[in-house]
């Protein structure tokens, strides 16, 4: 399989950058779409010129360090999926795949693809935990959860913080993200207890890092590989809200 | 050198309590003035960095990745294993000890692995405390199920993502205390030597990964929980980052290297498909709940799987071993698919497969209830390979996976270097030659959590007395100057071949001759070929870029150069273990019909390495059962 990569380099984040045309032969659609990066990268070292840098690490849909835009969708061609998890299979012989970074003034571009999200570790700095020692815990069945409430938790804790969604977003808004650690927490009865000032400071701290404000086109939750739903957003906006009257 | 473990005197259950009660304490006001160095951010170094610095100390906490969420503790699937006995069926520590003991074929300490049960259920409450939405019983309740090598159900787990859930716990708390000021974290930074002064860790060698520069850190003490080291086999389940290289750089400072050789292949991963392949997807133990393992019992059966009727199936696990069936421990649900596979019964484009079948389990509990169950591992499943597994069966094949081996530790989690510390996957300790399913993310979390925190205290009270490092200490300058001339000299080589042409060459020999089944000839010739293929490293790799940037091509080969040498060791301690022993296999130690066949009378020991100029001196821990007695380890 033969196909043709126009892929954004860029040396660091004072450099302009371009976009470069690469064929590549030899390629086959059982390949993941990062091992024929791996297999242009080999050829390019053959060849003596600088790898591409690009992120990727656990290469099975969990750690959430891989993502770049390809052909303009964060992700790729499908839907809720990461980088790592598409094959070449989705594309033809002869398709020309444009490769590009996220492209958010929050996430500065540190070197071709490889972009600094972390704004994303700042938010969480600013209340994504249950004040709790180590060693404090009561018994685990002392507080029932009845399952419904449990899987709420567990559909919004599902985020892998990749970032697609600020990256799709026109407005490079946050709010999926922030929102779906919000109601994890909150959501449960050991994260009810500081669940005001929790919103209040990851929301405060989401507009210091300059991520726009959610229209709520919806484009978020199609890239999200774990489909986390815009609910969410609705959800923090009225409990931000609620905080601002009773926290 | 005498290998003192440490052992507190007692009864079994009296030990943990014994040990703590004698051990030092440091004032709060004291720990403030002590600096500790985590290297890595999963479990069990997220853990250990947020509960030192809850303790008092200041942390300075390192990882690779951009982020300390993306450490592969991250990966695991299935779940975590504790003595809760939610389900009233007969579960308790002691059960749960025995069961991890000869889970591990009796090569691990009593003590140690008693410890690691009786520190299950409160690891529990710690998660549920900090948010994990574990699964629940419309009631509220827990819910169990079951892993291999057990018959209750202790497993508690969030979805098919549970690692990712305690990691998010391990991340957000290690986070609350980088607000609180007591953690730095120092993402993309990776460790490349430890510094070691008038033979105490008092400090790492660490390199800025987007500048490429080296810097110096110093501490009281150093912890490693670096994770495990089953890339050396290039194809494996772990992340493409994962490597050895701090654990190396600490057995060349000093630090003994324990049952390098105890590597854990998983029997369902999904099968290689080309050479090109990075990366070998598990699909979660806890599928072996209801998915049935079978392969045709005509050879090279071109049919369809579905037009496959029952009488010419052969369920092989449930045939060999029924009284576990398909949840049999791993190293022996490994070793039965590649004996099937090894005789032509193999299934797949690539003959290198076998079925999971769901489908009398959709029969039984119906579709809905095994999508509650696994649905995200189908999705995963589907989005990898394009199959439908609700329609057809999952092919799955075994892939190297868990290191049981690691850096030797004594019971206060030490290494032989004092100071130095090891946590998690990265040391020798409680699962011995085999670790049974679930218990990988429950040794991780204990260690960080609840030992580490209890036993560092022992050494750093004595620390108090001297001075703190500094970086400006020759030790430090000596090891930079290391550090830069290795990286110095592999860019210089200029080569003709790509780094990963050579871990494709060290993956293939590690593979044939250090995995599954292992044998005299294999393991002499795998150790002359790994260093031919160190030689030609050495000789002909070729790295583009400089040191003085981010570069991934770089980062590679000098994790490559460790594994290589790493490889080496892994043979070497194979080949001197003249047993069969939970994932260790030789094929000369074994019965008629194809079980291990374990030597206590001479084997009876934990190796430990000692790293000496290039080559390796064997050291015995000797392993005694006070409590109970080993048994030929059957699952039939």
């Amino acid at each position: 399989m033969k196909v043709t990569f126009k892929i954004w380099r860029q040396e660091g984040p004072n450099d302009k950058g371009a976009i470069r045309a690469y064929e590549v032969d030899g390629l086959t659609e059982d390949m993941s779409f990062l091992e024929a990066l791996d297999h242009l990268n080999e050829l390019l070292v053959l060849k003596d010129e600088k790898v591409i840098a690009f992120e990727y690490d656990c290469r099975e849909g969990i750690c959430g360090q891989c993502g770049v835009f390809i052909n303009g969708r964060a992700h790729g061609p499908h839907d809720h999926m990461t980088t790592c998890q598409l094959h070449m299979r989705s594309f033809k012989e002869g398709d020309t795949i444009v490769v590009e970074p996220w492209r958010a003034a929050s996430f500065p571009v540190i070197k071709d693809l490889i972009v600094d999200r972390s704004a994303f570790d700042r938010i969480i700095e600013q209340g994504a935990f249950i004040s709790a020692k180590t060693g404090t815990a009561p018994e685990a069945n002392a507080i029932p959860i009845p399952k419904a409430v449990s899987d709420r938790a567990m559909d919004a804790a599902a985020c892998i913080g990749c970032g697609a969604c600020v990256a799709t977003c026109k407005n490079s808004s946050a709010a999926l993200f922030t929102s779906a650690k919000i109601n994890h927490l909150n959501g449960l009865p050991q994260g009810r207890a500081e669940e005001h000032k929790r919103v209040a400071e990851m929301t405060y701290q989401m507009e210091i890092e300059g991520f726009g404000s959610c229209t709520f086109t919806g484009a978020c939750e199609v890239e999200c590989p774990e489909g986390i739903s815009i609910i969410n957003i609705a959800e923090m906006n009225a409990r931000v809200t609620k905080a601002k009257v009773l926290g | 050198m005498k290998l003192d473990a440490k052992i507190p005197e007692g009864k079994l259950e009296d030990k943990w309590r014994n040990y703590q009660i004698k051990s030092q304490l440091i004032n709060p006001a004291n720990k403030k003035k002590l600096n500790v160095i985590v290297v890595g951010s999963g479990l069990s170094g997220a853990g250990a960095a947020a509960t030192l610095a809850e303790l008092g100390y200041d942390v300075k906490c390192f990882c690779y990745q951009d982020s300390a969420r993306r450490a592969h503790s991250v990966a695991a699937q299935g779940g975590i294993n504790a003595a809760k006995n939610y389900q009233h069926d007969g579960d308790s520590v002691w059960r749960m000890f025995y069961d991890t003991l000869k889970g591990g074929d009796f090569r691990s300490r009593e003590a140690n692995t008693y410890r690691l049960a009786e520190l299950s259920a409160p690891l529990i409450d710690h998660y549920v405390q900090q948010g994990v939405p574990f699964a629940r019983e419309y009631g509220g309740t827990l819910v169990n199920r079951s892993f291999g090598g057990v018959q209750v159900q202790r497993t508690f787990y969030a979805r098919g993502q549970t690692g990712q859930q305690l990691l998010m716990a391990a991340y957000s708390q290690l986070y609350k205390m980088v607000r609180a000021k007591k953690v730095e974290m120092f993402p993309r930074s990776e460790m490349l030597d430890l510094v070691v002064i008038d033979g105490k860790a008092k400090g790492i060698i660490v390199r800025d990964l987007v500048t490429g520069e080296l810097k110096r850190h110093a501490a009281d003490a150093v912890i490693l929980a670096t994770g495990g080291y089953s890339r050396v086999f290039r194809l494996s389940t772990l992340a493409i980052g994962c490597n050895g290289s701090a654990l190396w750089k600490a057995h060349k400072k000093g630090a003994l290297f324990g049952a390098p050789s105890f590597t854990q292949i998983h029997p369902t991963a999904l099968p290689q498909s080309s050479e090109a392949q990075s990366k070998l997807t598990l699909m979660s133990e806890s599928l072996r709940n209801d998915g049935r393992i079978w392969v045709p019992n005509q050879k090279e059966d071109a049919r369809k799987a579905n037009t496959i009727p029952e009488e010419e199936r052969d369920y092989y696990l449930e045939r060999r071993y029924p009284s576990f069936g398909n949840l049999a421990p791993r190293d022996i649900a490994s070793r039965a698919a590649k004996e099937r596979i090894d005789a032509g019964y193999g299934v797949g484009r690539l003959k290198n497969a076998v079925y999971l079948d769901f489908k009398h389990a959709i029969e039984k509990f119906g579709l809905e209830t095994i999508k509650d169950r696994y649905g995200n591992l189908f999705k995963m499943y589907k989005k990898i390979t394009g199959i439908d597994a609700y329609q057809e069966p999952m092919q799955i094949s075994p892939a190297a996976h868990f290191s049981m081996g690691g850096l030797w530790v004594d019971y206060e989690l030490m290494t032989t270097i004092p100071g130095l510390y090891a946590v998690g996957e990265c040391n020798f300790s409680d699962h011995g030659a085999n670790r049974l399913g679930a218990n990988s993310l429950l040794q991780a979390s204990v260690d960080g959590y609840f030992i580490l925190p209890n036993t560092i205290n022992n050494y750093l009270a004595d620390e108090m007395k001297s001075d703190h490092p500094t970086i400006d200490h020759p030790e430090f300058d000596k090891a930079v100057e290391e550090v830069k001339s290795n990286i110095d000299r592999i860019l210089a080589i200029n080569g003709t071949k790509t780094v990963d042409h050579f871990h494709r060459e060290l993956g293939k020999v590690m593979w044939q001759e250090c995995a599954m089944s292992r044998n005299k000839a294999g393991l002499e010739k795998a150790i002359s070929q790994i260093k031919e293929i160190r030689d030609a490293f050495w000789s002909d790799v070729k790295v583009t870029g400089d040191s003085n940037e981010l570069n991934t091509e770089l980062e590679k080969a000098l994790r490559l150069a460790d594994f290589i040498e790493l490889g080496i060791l892994m043979c070497t301690d194979a080949l001197e273990r003249d047993e069969s022993c939970g994932a260790h296999f030789r094929e000369e130690f074994q019965t008629e019909d194809g079980e291990a066949v374990r030597v206590d009378a001479d084997y009876s020991y934990v190796s430990a390495w000692e790293y000496d100029n290039g080559d390796f001196k064997l050291h015995k821990e000797a392993l005694e059962f006070e409590f109970v007695k080993p048994s030929v380890r059957s699952y039939k």
